[in-house]
């Protein structure tokens, strides 16, 4: 996926007013089987997969020992004995490992199957309010595996079903990266460009573009979705990140469930805020210092995501402030180019879709 | 196909001049603003001003990318386009006109002649 195919800004702006479409295709798959599987995973993710139901996926995190996070993921229970998991692209290969290594120390280690099908499959998102318009066309129903569904536009939001195309057997969930409702295409390597072609053909009209990274990074930042790297990583944990509601402590033991439980209890030294810029500047990036607006202002951290919203039309950015400047309206100072320019702190997300 | 128009001379740094007399116009070449892409900020000298040529004097922020740019040629300046403040992508839209950026009083005029003509800035720009 190229940084843009136009200009970020157009792009960004097509999906949340029509439509765009991302190849995401280095996005790693891996398939988990029973008998076993929904312990096995249930012991090393946060989120609890006892609530999946076939054709039923989640937003979930891996963590070690420490609570810091491996990777942010979904996992989808396919059918009632498969698990599919879509990771991070840059974390496809810690992941396995990890996975690996959790698994040889799992006593019914005998009755998983554990498979990276990443090499072989590919994925395509397409986003955007216009979607529902033109996707019924490409993979008409009905499902016929995962969510009992009669058409594509009937998966409810964390919903995925098996459809076909071109005759083959493809997965297609109602999830996305940018805030907007739409759909990801999970495929053989074989069948991505013509389902890339076959997309721009019927959404082309309803104003479908192909869209890059970099709108693909400014949507996300927009809908405050966590970037493994910047919001995420092996020294932060779920909570520090404002992702309490994904770590199901109650469910029995996981990896890094009593580092949460505590952070959970007695509170954490760090914690993620949205800030949006008070005045009229650069844009904030990645690694530019935080500090609190008073005069004599002390450096209260570093943001980790940042940049001009275009659909906001001001500097926005996330980043991890100690919970005493972590309220909505907090003023803030953000380090730009040497000079520290004035911002709050405001609820998350920046934008959310109407309706 | 970048627009490389044949009036002006260009800096390596990808910045255009156009001379009135003893008076430089300066902005950003087509081709940077195509590689910055949609620009959300521009900072400029203040009037008044003495820059030195390749003096770096205003800065340009994409979504993608912050750039200094630098004076091709020394002077004071004179005038700052307010518009190309107010509403940045002026700089994508209309890099040599409406998206000028300062404009300066010519300290030495033979500084010109160490700049590139249009013929040796598309080449450059085609050989990158």
């Amino acid at each position: 996926m190229p940084v843009q195919y136009t200009s970020i800004t157009a792009e960004h702006l097509a999906v949340r007013q029509a439509a765009g479409v991302f190849d995401i295709s280095h996005m790693g798959e891996v398939l988990v089987s029973e008998p076993s599987a929904e312990t096995f995973l249930n012991r090393t993710l946060t989120n609890d997969l006892r609530k999946l139901a076939p054709g039923h996926g989640q937003y979930t995190l891996m963590c070690n020992e420490n609570g810091g996070v491996v990777d942010d993921l979904y996992v989808y229970r396919l059918t009632a004995c498969e698990y599919l998991l879509v990771v991070n692209a840059a974390r496809t290969e810690a992941d396995v490992a990890w996975l690996k290594q959790r698994l040889q120390a799992f006593p019914q280690r005998e009755g998983v199957g554990l498979r990276d099908i990443s090499d072989q499959t590919g994925a395509i998102a397409v986003q955007g309010p216009v979607v529902v318009d033109f996707i019924g066309q490409c993979f008409p129903g009905p499902s016929t595996g995962g969510a009992t569904e009669s058409s594509v536009t009937g998966l409810n939001k964390n919903q995925i079903g098996r459809f076909s195309f071109g005759g083959a057997a493809i997965w297609v969930s109602r999830t996305g990266y940018t805030g907007e409702d739409g759909f990801e295409i999970i495929v053989p390597n074989a069948l991505l460009e013509p389902i890339w072609n076959e997309l721009l053909g019927l959404g082309g009209p309803c104003g479908l573009q192909p869209a890059g990274l970099g709108a693909r990074d400014t949507l996300r930042t927009e809908a405050c979705y966590p970037l493994y790297g910047h919001e995420l990583d092996e020294n932060t944990t779920p909570i520090e990140a404002g992702l309490g509601f994904f770590v199901a402590l109650d469910k029995g033991d996981f990896v890094g469930r009593s580092r949460l439980a505590d952070q959970k209890a007695k509170g954490v030294t760090r914690k993620l805020v949205a800030f949006k810029m008070s005045e009229k500047t650069a844009p904030p990036r990645p690694r530019y210092s935080i500090w609190s607006s008073a005069q004599d202002g002390q450096r209260l951290g570093e943001a980790v995501s940042g940049t001009q919203s275009p659909t906001l039309g001001v500097g926005i950015g996330l980043g991890y402030v100690p919970p005493a400047f972590a309220q909505p309206q907090t003023p803030l100072a953000i380090e730009i180019r040497n000079k520290r320019a004035l911002a709050v702190v405001v609820p998350k997300p920046f934008y959310r879709k109407p309706n | 196909m970048a627009n490389v128009p044949s009036d002006l001379k260009y800096a390596k740094s990808h910045e255009w001049v156009r001379v009135t007399g003893d008076s430089a116009t300066v902005g950003i070449t087509d081709h940077a603003q195509h590689e910055l892409t949609d620009v959300v900020f521009v900072e400029l000298p203040t009037v008044g001003r003495q820059v030195n040529a390749g003096e770096a004097c205003a800065v340009v922020e994409s979504v993608k990318t912050a750039s200094d740019i630098y004076s091709p040629v020394g002077g004071q300046v004179t005038e700052v386009n307010q518009a190309v403040v107010d509403n940045p992508a002026l700089a994508n839209n209309d890099p040599y006109g409406g998206g000028w950026f300062y404009r300066l009083k010519l300290a030495n005029p033979g500084e010109l002649q160490a700049l590139l003509g249009p013929e040796q800035y598309l080449a450059q720009i085609s050989a990158s």
